[in-house]
Parts: structure tokens; C-alpha cells; sequence
């Protein structure tokens, strides 16, 4: 499967997708000692968020959840990417913070809310952002070379 | 992006170099938000001065080193603790003095250290059409909407970026498009919902910010008289259970006469749906043991308190309850210093400053329910403090602080 979006924040990423049937707000929604999802009323409450890419349907909450996902990534428990449905101002402050204070690249891929639709919880994706060109790809179905991205 | 004079000015470091760096972040981040121009703001409010760890301090101490200092006038959010009741903390020590560095940088940077979620009611009042960049989801909602003042829905970093350099991008909720409903949901009444008002207003915010999520909601059919506490209730309920920045009330905010709402989706919010939010947020089973009551989230006016102390007049809490109620310094210092509010004392009411207990655990006792009058601590509350919390009417959440339990209805 291959799907294509907007480049919010630039870079790659891979990791098991984590796809959340609301929105969370990563503040006050993760606990930040260990990125578990800690809301009490968030359907995927107790999921772990380290490393996963992290398919999230709008946003949620708090100001204060760009300082949340630059904390995760200090000590890497930070999604390896985030895939949503809209551009997200407190997200992309958070991801470019997290890049300047620390060097953690977190892309983040908007699309359609059709295409969120066919997203599913488990399998292992490929995030491939960068303007113009910005896919998730899942490698059973269509095989991804990152390590020659013009061939 | 098209940049103009000043914003070059800013980029190259003509202003200093911690502008230039924080110019260079908003740059990044406009472009992002797909925003074509910056324009200049007035006021900034910082919520990036709560401690979360040490990336909080990292991000502000970078500024600090370049010699940054804010260019429009720059108030504070709340802290992680009340550094004034040292001894009512009960999470890790070492916070107390992390946090004290991380507002010390900031009154570096030239911010001003009020360590309130609710400046916009007294101290900071950001007047209608202003252009500001506010972080704070509840006060994001209330500038914005009560207000007429504009700000994007900024988080931590976008807030002290632009303090820094005096601009934010033009994007999200400074344009006029944004700011048009895109969604209008008729309310029912108070009679038809039959609630005490303060539920009301709770339950409508959590109802309307589940619903409109990303979208600005047109109200139409709240109460004419609503209180600029019960619409700072409502939209810091509403920026928990959703994203919600923006509402127009007609009749009651300011910009809601000139919002256009002919062919905009209408849909109805039934009482059924309102008692349904209620019910979620509070799982209280009668008779069962209270710890205590979190008042002041958002942070309690001086009207509010003057409600509470009315409603507490000649009672007395148990022993096994405390109540605590979070405010600014400002409005703390008022409440102790005048003798009108002496029933509050003799009630037995913590007066918590700088932080907020649905946060910051001063709660001591670690077993029985939290009660509260905000969905934002119920809805929060949980997660943060790992507590079962309860939100009721207040005056139901003070006679349950007299009995030591949860009172009947």
C-alpha cells in the first residue's frame, strides 16, 4: 500500500504504526517518564508511543504538547513519525524543536481522512517526507529504497 | 515566505542573535503552516515556562546565552509548583529547583513572571482585532473568543519565538477566513437541559469540543447573561475534550454579529448528549470517601471567589477533606488581605498560586475521590495525577467537603 500526503515536516522514518481511533493530546494524554498513553478516556489508553509511527486523526489538548513530544524525544521515546488528518501548529513546533535542540528528525505526513481510513493498527511503515514527494509505504505491499531515494 | 524589511532585520541578526535564531525556527514553522507573510503582534503569553523536563530548560537557556530579550510585552503561564507552599509538594523535590531555573530564564528574556493561565481577566487584556500569540489552550479559546483579540493555537516554543522577535506568521486564526463557523450547533436551553449552571457550561464545552474538532463552532441559544467565568469554563473545557480555539455565542461574544452562518451545517446538541458528557466525567458513587476538592482551573477570579466564599458561609469542611483553589499571586494577595472573605478561611481553603492542582500533586492523600467544578481537571486530572476525579456542581462538591463523602445530588 502507498500512500501519498503533504510534507508537514520533512525526513524519514520507520517504525510499527500506532493508529489511534481519536485524537490525544500528548501532553497530559502520555506520560512522559515512559510515552505511555495514560488518558483515561482515550480508546487506546496503555499503548507505548517510543518508536512507533504514530497515525493520530486531528488534535487534541493542550499547549504545552509540543514541549511533551520534544521531552520524548530527549530521551527517545518519541513516535519515529507522526501521520494525521490536519496540519497541527502545536505538532510542528514540537518536531522542529525537537530537531533543533537534539538533533530527532520527526516527520509528519498529513492526509486525506479517506486515506487515514485505511490505515491499520500493527504493520510495520515507511514515511518518506520531503516537499514534493512525501509517501507512507508499507514494505509487503510495495517495497521502499531509502538508501537511493532518485533511483 | 515573503519576508518584509523588519523580518529580514530579525533573520540576519540585525536585532540580536537570539532573535535571528528564533526568526529562523518561525520561518521553518510558517512555511509548515503554509502561511505567506508575518505580521506583527502586541502581547505574548508563555506557556513554554512550565517545567516538563530538562528539554524546558534547554530550549529557554539557548536564548538566554545569545543575550535574547522579548520585543512586545511578555506574561508568564503557570509553573510546575508552588514554589510559595514548598511544603505542599508532594512529587519529586528536585522539581522545585528546576523549576525556579526555568523562571528565572524566562524573567531573563524580559518575560513577566504572573505564573497564571488567566491573565486575560485582570492583568493582561488583549483588546478586540489585536494581533497576539498566546499559548495556553484555555486562554487561547477565551482571548480569542470573549476577547476578539487574535491568536493562532500556539504551543511552547511558537510562543517565546515570537515574543523574541515580535512576529508570528500570518496563518490559523489570525485570518479572517479562519475565524468564520463552520459549524452551527443550537444548544438547549438551561431549563430544557435542566442543570445548575455551572454543569452546564462544563458539559456544553466538553460536548461542543468533541464535535468541532479543528473547526470554529457557531453557538446559538446560550443564555444571554452568560458570565465571562462561565465562557472561560466552557472554552477551557472545550480545548481539553477537543482543539477548540475559537467560538462565537450569539448575542454574547463580540464578533459573533458579523459571522456569516447562512448555508453553514446546523446541528443540534440534545440534553440527552449533555447529561451523557456529565456522566462521563463523573463516576462518583454517593457515600464514597472525598480527598478533596480542586477549585481554579483555569485559575480562580476574584469574582469567583467571592461565589465560593458566599456559598461557604457559616460551614466548615471535615478534617478529611481539603480544599485547595488555584490562582494567581495577584488575586491571592487580594483575597488575603481583605476581611470579606474571612468565611472563606473559616472554611478551611488552600489557596494554591503559581501552578494548578490538576497538574502540580499537592493532594496528599492518595486514597478518595478528587472533586471538582471543571471539566478540564476532570478530564485531565485522571491521567496527570493517576486520581479518580469527579466533576459536580460547587454546591454539591461543598457539602461532600462538609460530610468527608460524596453528598446525594
Amino acid at each position: 500500500m502507498l500512500i501519498h500526503g503533504h510534507a508537514l515536516i520533512e525526513g524519514l522514518a520507520s517504525g510499527d504504526m500506532l493508529k489511534l481511533t481519536e485524537p490525544l493530546s500528548l501532553w497530559g494524554g502520555v506520560d512522559l517518564q515512559t510515552g505511555r498513553i495514560v488518558d483515561a478516556s482515550h480508546p487506546q489508553r496503555g499503548s507505548m508511543l517510543a518508536n512507533r509511527l504514530l497515525a493520530m486523526p486531528g488534535s487534541r489538548g493542550s499547549s504545552s504538547s509540543s514541549s511533551a513530544l520534544v521531552e520524548l524525544a530527549r530521551t527517545g521515546r518519541a513516535p519515529a513519525g507522526v501521520i494525521t488528518t490536519r496540519s497541527d501548529p502545536i505538532l510542528t513546533i514540537g518536531a522542529l524543536v525537537a530537531d533543533y535542540l537534539y538533533g530527532a528528525a520527526i516527520p509528519i505526513l498529513v492526509v486525506s481522512v479517506e486515506d487515514f481510513g485505511k490505515l491499520q493498527c500493527g504493520p510495520k511503515g515507511h514515511l518518506w517526507c520531503e516537499a514534493g514527494r512525501a509517501v507512507l509505504t508499507f514494505p509487503e505491499h510495495e517495497p521502499l529504497r531509502f538508501e537511493n531515494p532518485s533511483a | 515566505m515573503k519576508l518584509e524589511p523588519i523580518d529580514h532585520a530579525l533573520r540576519a541578526g540585525e536585532h540580536g542573535a537570539a532573535a535571528a535564531r528564533a526568526m529562523a525556527l518561525l520561518i521553518r514553522y510558517g512555511t509548515a503552516c503554509g502561511a505567506d507573510r508575518f505580521i506583527g503582534i502586541e502581547s505574548a503569553h508563555i506557556d513554554g515556562c512550565l517545567y516538563h523536563g530538562p528539554s524546558s530548560i534547554d530550549f529557554a537557556q539557548r536564548f538566554v546565552e545569545l543575550g535574547g530579550k522579548v520585543r512586545v510585552p511578555t506574561t508568564l503561564n503557570v509553573a510546575a509548583v508552588d514554589v510559595t507552599h514548598p511544603g505542599w509538594h508532594c512529587g519529586p523535590p528536585e522539581i522545585i529547583a528546576e523549576q525556579e531555573t526555568l523562571t528565572r530564564l524566562h524573567e531573563q528574556l524580559g518575560c513577566l513572571p504572573t505564573l497564571t493561565c488567566a491573565p486575560y481577566q485582570r492583568m493582561a487584556r488583549p483588546r478586540r482585532g489585536e494581533h497576539v500569540a498566546w499559548a495556553e489552550s484555555n486562554a487561547i479559546v477565551f482571548i480569542n473568543s470573549v476577547l476578539g483579540a487574535r491568536t493562532d493555537r500556539y504551543g511552547d516554543f511558537t510562543d517565546l519565538c515570537a515574543a523574541l522577535t515580535g512576529r508570528v506568521p500570518l496563518a490559523g486564526l489570525h485570518r479572517d477566513e479562519a475565524r468564520r463557523p463552520a459549524i452551527v450547533f443550537e444548544l438547549p436551553s438551561i431549563e430544557a437541559a435542566r442543570l445548575p449552571r455551572d454543569l452546564y457550561f462544563a458539559a456544553i464545552g466538553y460536548v461542543v469540543g468533541r464535535r468541532a474538532p479543528g473547526i470554529v463552532p457557531y453557538l446559538r441559544g446560550m443564555p444571554l447573561d452568560a458570565t465571562e467565568d462561565e465562557l472561560k469554563a466552557l472554552g477551557a473545557t472545550g480545548a481539553s475534550s477537543g482543539a477548540l480555539a475559537l467560538f462565537h455565542a450569539e448575542g454574547v461574544t463580540p464578533e459573533a454579529a458579523d459571522m456569516p452562518t447562512a448555508g453553514v451545517l446546523v446541528e443540534a446538541v440534545s440534553p440527552a448528549e449533555i447529561e451523557a458528557a456529565i456522566a462521563s466525567l463523573c463516576q462518583a458513587i454517593e457515600g464514597e470517601a472525598v480527598a478533596a476538592v480542586c477549585l481554579g482551573t483555569p485559575h480562580y477570579s476574584i469574582h469567583e471567589f467571592a461565589l465560593l466564599n458566599r456559598a461557604v458561609a457559616g460551614r466548615r469542611r471535615t478534617a478529611a477533606t481539603e480544599i485547595y483553589v488555584s490562582t494567581s499571586r495577584e488575586i491571592a494577595a487580594e483575597v488575603a488581605g481583605d476581611p470579606a472573605f474571612d468565611a472563606l478561611r473559616a472554611f478551611g481553603i488552600h489557596i494554591v498560586v503559581d501552578t494548578c492542582t490538576y497538574l502540580a500533586p499537592v493532594v496528599r492523600q492518595t486514597s478518595g475521590l478528587i472533586l471538582t467544578t471543571s471539566g478540564k481537571y476532570a478530564h485531565y486530572g485522571p491521567g496527570n495525577l493517576g486520581r479518580r476525579v469527579a466533576l459536580m456542581t460547587l454546591e454539591r462538591c461543598i457539602r461532600s467537603a462538609e460530610a468527608g463523602r460524596v453528598a446525594p445530588c
